[in-house]
């Protein structure tokens, strides 16, 4: 397996300590939660996704573990400004903080609360299961470049999480990319849902929900093969990775990072464990990887 | 990991075991160790982590709309239930039990598996007391009532005088979180922290480890999956006693 030289590198106008980042939506509701991630190996770690006003979120059961992933729909549970002073304690670490809103406007409004507190923000355009948010907004190109814009225009590292449930993802990362992203983060959960056959009904509370975990990785490393194509602004690959040779194969595919999330459902040491198996001091720099193979 | 699709499982039995407490017994025996939870699904109502009683029973007091939609439910009706989830409680030699209300629930296995030597039982009032007769019949019981309808009068962290805490390999505690925090602070004085196992409660969505929403400051340790028990030293100068988050992940003092 290809091994890479250790060490910071610079994704999307944020600095990180390596290509791995924790992923939105995983223990990343309080600051401690993300510390300890950090402490455990990760390059930079990404929040819960915060927004306009404080959600509880959906009725549960909110999750469930399914074979080769998880299917999940929380509905964007977050403290909304309250989060800011979470923070407080990690003021100089990579931590991005994931945002959403229903409008730009709104998407604006929770940036400022983040704006000079956090190394960027990732905008969330993807969640697939609550009304009127993520997803609802990113399958429409014209709302993602003007979401993207009212957020970059703040002059913060702009970070767009795009959804896989679109006809043609590579037309909306070229959205983001005119509305000023700094980078593109691809994928979110894919579209899905599992049912009782004892109760007879769906699972969920909210009765479907976004799968992530192995079974999504072929389709996050299509999706991002597709964004490269298409954008010229770095892609952060999301979507089931839990190897080192998972993230080769993303970089390969175009990603100049990656985000992980499922696998700590395993192991919340997965961090350490793909560093130790990915870094070598004789390894190769990223540069000469990613994207090679669209040659 | 391997799938943990909900087991639908078929009410067999209701006991009223206090006013306000009852034990739902289900078709189906879980393997666990004690101390270790399940997630229990109330068909379109909400999912709620509960401490087994017994391999095949949760033991509920009403505290809000899922525990309300169970209380409702007769036998013969359907719930989900995943799991076992969390660490359990982890003793051997000699082991004290303390618990405080529907917080006797969780030690009851510990009971059961004849591994409690005393138990110091306390409830507001001697008709909300728990598994009186099964506790007596397998360990040393001492009684604490808040009115003092039954036992000592007052609070069962005043029981823990009566004992000699260096008679105990383990102490094994559940119940409100500011029952537990009087314990913390006892063992603390005595300087046996880590003789303490605390089993304690926050709200949990996902159960397994990956929500983040009943983590705990300063460490970041997650209560369904580092936990739900915890070494007294472990909580000592942590959130434990002042605070707790809500469904929003808000601070709510305890």
């Amino acid at each position: 397996m290809v091994a890479l030289y250790p060490g910071p590198i610079e994704v999307g106008g944020i600095r990180l300590r390596n290509h791995l980042l924790l992923a939105a939506g995983i223990l990343g509701t309080t600051g401690a939660s993300l510390a300890r991630i950090l402490a455990n190996g990760a390059g930079g770690v990404v929040t819960k996704s915060i927004g306009p006003s404080p959600k509880e979120g959906h009725p549960g059961p909110c999750l469930v573990v399914v074979d080769g992933g998880i299917i999940n729909a929380m509905g964007l549970p977050n403290p909304s400004a309250a989060f800011v002073e979470e923070l407080a304690a990690l003021q100089s670490e990579p931590v991005i903080v994931s945002i959403f809103g229903g409008t730009p406007e709104e998407f604006r409004t929770v940036a400022g609360w983040f704006a000079g507190k956090a190394s960027g923000l990732e905008l969330n355009l993807s969640c697939p299961h609550a009304e009127g948010y993520g997803a609802a907004i990113g399958s429409d190109p014209a709302l993602v470049e003007e979401c993207t814009r009212a957020v970059a225009s703040l002059g913060v590292p702009t970070w767009v999480k795009l959804t896989p449930n679109v006809a043609n993802i590579a037309e909306i990362g070229a959205a983001a990319e005119r509305g000023g992203a700094d980078a593109i983060v691809a994928i979110n959960t894919v579209k899905a849902m599992r049912i009782s056959t004892a109760l007879r009904r769906p699972v969920l509370g909210n009765r479907f929900g976004g799968l992530s975990g192995k079974a999504i990785f072929p389709v996050a490393v299509r999706c991002v093969y597709d964004l490269y194509e298409a954008c010229s602004i770095p892609i952060v690959g999301c979507g089931g990775i839990s190897t080192a040779d998972n993230v080769v194969e993303m970089m390969m595919a175009g990603a100049s990072a990656v985000e992980i999330g499922s696998a700590v459902v395993d192991d919340i040491g997965i961090f350490a464990a793909i560093v130790n198996d990915l870094y070598n001091p004789d390894g190769i720099d990223a540069d000469e990887i990613v994207g090679c193979a669209h040659a | 990991m391997h799938e943990q699709m909900p087991a639908g499982v078929m009410i067999t039995e209701i006991v009223e075991e206090t006013p306000s407490i009852r034990t739902f017994v289900f078709d189906r025996k879980i393997a666990a160790r004690p101390g270790q939870f399940v997630m229990v699904w109330v068909p379109g109502v909400d999912e709620i982590p509960m401490g087994l009683s017994s391999p095949s029973s949760i033991t509920v007091q009403k505290v809000g709309d899922a525990t309300a939609a169970l209380f409702a439910m007769h036998e013969g009706d359907r719930i989900g239930i995943r799991g076992p989830y969390g660490n359990g409680f982890s003793v051997s030699g000699r082991t004290l039990a303390i618990g405080g209300g529907v917080g006797a629930s969780p030690l009851l296995p510990l009971v059961a598996a004849g591994q409690v030597d005393t138990f110091l039982l306390g409830a507001r009032t001697a008709s909300e007391l728990l598994f009186t007769d099964r506790i007596r019949g397998a360990a040393a019981l001492m009684i604490a009532t808040d009115d003092g309808t039954a036992g000592h009068h007052g609070f069962v962290t005043e029981l823990i005088s009566r004992v000699d805490l260096a008679d105990f390999d383990h102490i094994c505690i559940c119940g409100p979180e500011v029952m537990m925090a009087a314990v913390l602070a006892i063992l603390d004085r005595e300087g046996c922290t880590e003789r303490g196992q605390f089993s304690i409660n926050r709200y949990m969505k996902c159960g397994v480890g990956l929500c983040g929403s009943c983590c705990t400051d300063p460490h970041g340790l997650r209560v369904c999956r580092d936990g739900p028990v915890f070494s007294g030293d472990v909580l000592l100068d942590s959130e434990f006693g002042h605070y707790a988050r809500d469904a929003s992940g808000s601070r709510r003092r305890v």
